[in-house]
């Protein structure tokens, strides 16, 4: 296929700069969105609301592009999208983060007994919170030292990620249920599902390789 | 508190309903809200519902741009865009049920009579917002009288329009249409029960529930529903649409009650369209005055 070679080509050694800086730049746009729309009373009658959903929104975005990049990776060999990748994955950390923040700040104006209330009795803010923690460590190990300090340790860390995707959107679900309409989460479910169906073979591999190996090492 | 006692109001305190209309075309092109301040008009209506201290207004677009009413989606943006296809003239209201005088009753006939007033009435979604919004309209329980309930009537049973092709999402099943709501009848009676056919003197827009709405200011938005097209006396608590699809988090009484939290978040607080700070939620959302008596000696947290 002509439009896969092409692809390959751009891709195979390095990210051009032009990619980079137009998925850098539209990585931003969802934040210039938010705050322009503050400014100049875009957003409607509740504006926290608003932003506050679609920081929550993107980052939910965020995480799914990050993964479908991973497959793409994967299905056309394309060589160093690892960088985009991070930068993708950067992004659903930076919206998760604002949204937390958002929640925090405008929604509980940092009362941390009604917080921690919030977080024991209501499940849906604390799948949210968990997803963000998931999310923590594998920004925090995102760069290139961090990668090759922990060497193979790395990718099983940063298989959390799947953990943050479940989280994420059974933590949207458990909120739009409450307003008896789920067929936003829905969607991001289906997405994520077969993202994780993608994986399946390669996660079977890997696991029946190393039982393997293990069958092998133990007493004869 | 938003109005005077109920017994302090006479009959020459409100405007005639007449009156009422030719005063509506003659102030159509003037804003809205200059008319809150509006000495000569205001004089009546304002005796009746002075707005609260601390209490604003919400604007006009805030008001009708910022609703919840599924039947045309389930944005708070969804109604204002999608509400035109909604008919509301001509309008039937099916009356039945434990009454004398049940019957199909033509809008015109219902609001023959009626001295339409302003309330100015603060309402507090179930989600956690709360705007005050100025009503017109009447006393719900005044409408009633009217068809002489029977003593076997104990609730009052309204139903929404159910119509897929005015209501495009009713194509959808998020709800089990049509709408329902209930009172008891003492909540029905109740001075402070407001049916609804304007706001800031116009007519109802299409997307806050024309042209006839129930308005309960010390209950969760949701029990006041739209476009009513069937009121019914019945001896039983009627099952309502909310409370039918999840009980646990929605009762039927679902009084304004910051003590008793919803499942998902708390409701201790809301946050007043167009403030950014969060206020603390009154009992009964401000009413209490007037109507905790109605709920004497029952456990709230059990009759949410």
């Amino acid at each position: 296929m002509p439009v896969l070679s092409w692809l390959k080509r751009q891709t195979a050694s390095r990210v051009p700069v032009w990619l980079w800086l137009l998925v850098f730049s539209a990585g931003l746009l969802p934040l210039l969105h938010g705050v322009l729309g503050v400014w100049f009373h875009w957003l409607g009658a509740n504006p926290i609301e608003a932003v506050t959903r679609a920081s929550g929104d993107w980052a939910l975005r965020f995480l799914l592009l990050t993964l479908l990049l991973s497959s793409l990776r994967r299905r056309l060999g394309w060589g160093l999208s690892v960088r985009l990748r991070r930068m993708l994955g950067l992004y659903a950390f930076a919206y998760a983060a604002v949204h937390v923040l958002l929640y925090l700040w405008l929604d509980q104006f940092f009362d941390w007994a009604a917080i921690g209330e919030d977080i024991r009795e209501r499940p849906f803010i604390l799948a949210g919170l968990l997803a963000f923690l998931a999310l923590l460590p594998l920004a925090l190990t995102s760069t290139r030292t961090m990668m090759r300090r922990l060497g193979a340790r790395w990718k099983s860390l940063h298989r959390l990620v799947y953990g943050a995707g479940l989280l994420a959107v059974l933590h949207f679900w458990w909120m739009k249920e409450s307003k008896s309409d789920v067929s936003e989460p829905l969607w991001y479910a289906v997405l994520l599902g077969m993202l994780l169906l993608e994986r399946l073979p390669l996660l079977y591999r890997q696991w029946s390789g190393r039982s393997r190996v293990r069958a092998a090492s133990g007493p004869d | 508190m938003l109005i005077k006692k109920p017994q302090q109001l006479t009959e020459n305190a409100v405007t005639d309903w007449g009156l009422y209309q030719r005063r509506r075309e003659f102030l159509r092109g003037m804003a809205g809200v200059a008319l809150l301040g509006a000495g000569w008009f205001g004089q009546p209506a304002l005796a009746v519902s002075p707005r609260p201290a601390g209490d604003t207004t919400n604007s006009w677009e805030d008001i009708t741009g910022y609703n919840n009413f599924y039947e045309f989606g389930t944005g708070k943006g969804d109604p204002a865009r999608n509400a035109q296809t909604l008919q509301t003239s001509p309008w039937d209201v099916v009356v039945d049920g434990q009454c004398a005088r049940p019957g199909k009753y033509p809008l015109e006939d219902l609001l023959k009579g009626m001295s339409i007033e302003e309330r100015i009435y603060r309402l507090r979604c179930v989600e956690g917002w709360s705007m005050v919004i100025p009503w017109q309209g009447f006393e719900l329980g005044r409408l009633l009288k009217r068809f002489e309930p029977t003593s076997q009537a104990r609730y009052v049973r309204f139903e929404t329009l159910l119509d897929p092709k005015q209501m495009p999402a009713q194509q959808g099943d998020v709800l089990d249409w049509p709408y329902v709501e209930g009172l008891r009848m003492d909540e029905a009676m109740h001075p402070l029960t407001l049916l609804a056919t304007g706001l800031y003197d116009k007519t109802l827009p299409n997307q806050n529930g024309a042209p006839l709405r129930l308005v309960v200011p010390w209950k969760y938005g949701f029990k006041s529903l739209k476009s009513i097209v069937r009121i019914s006396f019945v001896e039983e608590e009627p099952e309502t649409t909310w409370n039918r699809l999840s009980p646990e988090e929605y009762g039927f009484y679902s009084n304004v009650n910051p003590e008793v939290p919803h499942p998902r978040w708390s409701q201790a607080r809301e946050r007043r369209i167009g403030e950014f700070n969060k206020r603390n939620t009154l009992m009964f959302n401000g009413y209490a005055d007037q109507v905790a008596s109605l709920y004497a000696g029952m456990d709230l947290s059990l009759y949410f």
